[in-house]
């Protein structure tokens, strides 16, 4: 750990576990919802996510001395809002059939609460470096949950993983349908992301009760 | 009717919360009090309403591929125009998100002025709103639908908005009541609201159907015609093929 002291590994461990920001912070929750049906929605937006918060907590820290404080969020926006750009259409030339697949939920990023959350909490106040970390470990913390909830719908939902069939053929009953297993068709839809992340959250503050909330 | 279709089925069917999750950071942090998820809610109402048709003038007249043809004249017959190959459809992240936040701002200066009673109960919801994911969701939505009219775009964002209104009340209601129910600890708060909103989401995805029936009854009268003209062509065909099949035998 040359390139990194212990403060720094905690800037970007910390988000993973106790400082989640979808579990425990609360943020960015409209978009990790939507997408996770399947797996590799989830890795594309989860990569997504951690470019435009990397690059985005650089620039602003870059520019934190130079941003009125009166017109900050707009030009936050205008920020993150050209990153996500460049990502669509990087998404649009080389994975066209995906970036249909997550049709309006790529220009979501741009208000996912996580991204302006890290730029008004950390990147203002803090130098080019130790913002990039931040903004990597906060995005890494988010995509882990979305590739979980992914992994679970898909598997639990369709029986396979990035299309895959890890547990056999349902039609021709081969695999674990030979002894009567059948697919659960309702975690596909909608409703069964929130519960995912409800069980979730319950595991992690049930391992760790210095989480619970005060009711 | 086309109106009536669209209210309804943004309400109910798309909802903005239980369909597509958007707008849950709010939904989640302002929704421990009835009234404050009133306030939250009203403001979201009225800045939808606000931007979604003012981004569907954006789009029609700016963003979209050959949209800038009024500029020489040629809006009804776009491919004669100058104009006819720009596609600015990229830019549109940055001009909605930019008339978001211009309207959030210019609402809060109107209302401030005007009904000070009014702003002191949105007061801190308000800039809230232009990070709310719900806001450019629909202006992302009508876009990507491509609604017709600026009437249809103006009733979107208003039902969408009433959606969003309906189900943070809601589960604001719940987590009222719920504070005296013995719930697993580790599920207290956060928790249990993910899971009431799962819950919720199952209970609206029965609205699914509402409007989807009226639409098999009443095919159009065109799409009748050929239809029994195609069924009439295929059992000639299955005709033809079992007398082949008959004579081969």
């Amino acid at each position: 750990m040359g390139l990194l002291s212990k403060k720094d590994t905690k800037l970007i461990l910390d988000p993973l576990t106790d400082d989640n920001p979808i579990t425990i912070q609360v943020l960015g929750i409209c978009s990790a919802l939507a997408i996770t049906a399947q797996l590799k929605p989830s890795i594309v937006m989860a990569v997504s996510v951690i470019f435009v918060m990397g690059l985005g907590n650089v620039v602003i820290s870059l520019l934190r001395n130079l941003i009125p404080s009166k017109i900050r969020i707009i030009v936050q926006l205008i920020v993150v809002a050209t990153l996500v750009i460049i990502v669509d259409q990087v998404l649009k030339a080389f994975a066209y059939e995906l970036s249909k697949e997550l049709s309006v939920f790529i220009g979501l990023i741009i208000t996912n609460c996580i991204i302006m959350g890290r730029f008004e909490a950390f990147a203002l106040g803090n130098g080019v470096w130790r913002s990039f970390l931040d903004g990597i470990g906060n995005a890494l913390g988010y995509g882990i949950i979305l590739i979980i909830v992914g992994f679970f719908r898909e598997l639990l939902g369709s029986g396979t993983l990035f299309g895959f069939k890890v547990l056999g053929d349902p039609i021709t009953k081969t695999g674990l349908y030979a002894i009567g297993y059948e697919n659960n068709g309702f975690m596909v839809l909608p409703p069964m992301a929130l519960i995912v992340v409800g069980i979730i959250i319950w595991v992690q503050r049930s391992r760790n009760t210095d989480l619970i909330e005060e009711n | 009717m086309e109106h009536v279709e669209l209210f309804f089925k943004s309400i109910f069917v798309d909802n903005m919360v239980f369909a597509y999750f958007l707008g849950m950071c709010s939904y989640l942090a302002v929704s421990k009090k009835v009234s404050t998820a009133v306030g939250l809610g009203a403001a979201v109402i009225f800045v939808l309403t606000v931007t979604v048709p003012l981004n569907w003038f954006l789009d029609q007249y700016i963003l979209q591929p050959g949209a800038l043809a009024w500029l020489d004249g040629n809006r009804a017959t776009p491919e004669l125009s100058a104009y006819a190959d720009y596609d600015l459809s990229f830019l549109s992240f940055i001009l909605f998100i930019a008339t978001i936040a211009t309207m959030v701002q210019l609402v809060e200066i109107i209302v401030e002025k005007f009904s000070p009673s009014l702003y002191n109960s949105l007061g801190i919801f308000l800039p809230l709103i232009a990070v709310n994911c719900a806001i450019l969701g629909g202006s992302l939505f009508m876009q990507s639908r491509e609604i017709e009219t600026a009437g249809l775009a103006l009733n979107y964002g208003f039902s969408s908005g009433i959606g969003w209104f309906l189900a943070i009340v809601a589960i604001a209601a719940i987590r009222e009541k719920i504070r005296y129910s013995n719930v697993p600890a580790p599920l207290r708060g956060l928790g249990i609201t993910f899971i009431i909103t799962g819950l919720m989401a199952i209970g609206f995805m029965s609205f699914g159907g509402m409007l989807t029936g009226g639409d098999d009854a009443t095919p159009s009268l065109d799409g009748n015609g050929e239809n029994v003209g195609q069924t009439e062509q295929i059992i000639e065909k299955e005709n033809e093929t079992a007398q082949v099949l008959i004579s081969e035998n």
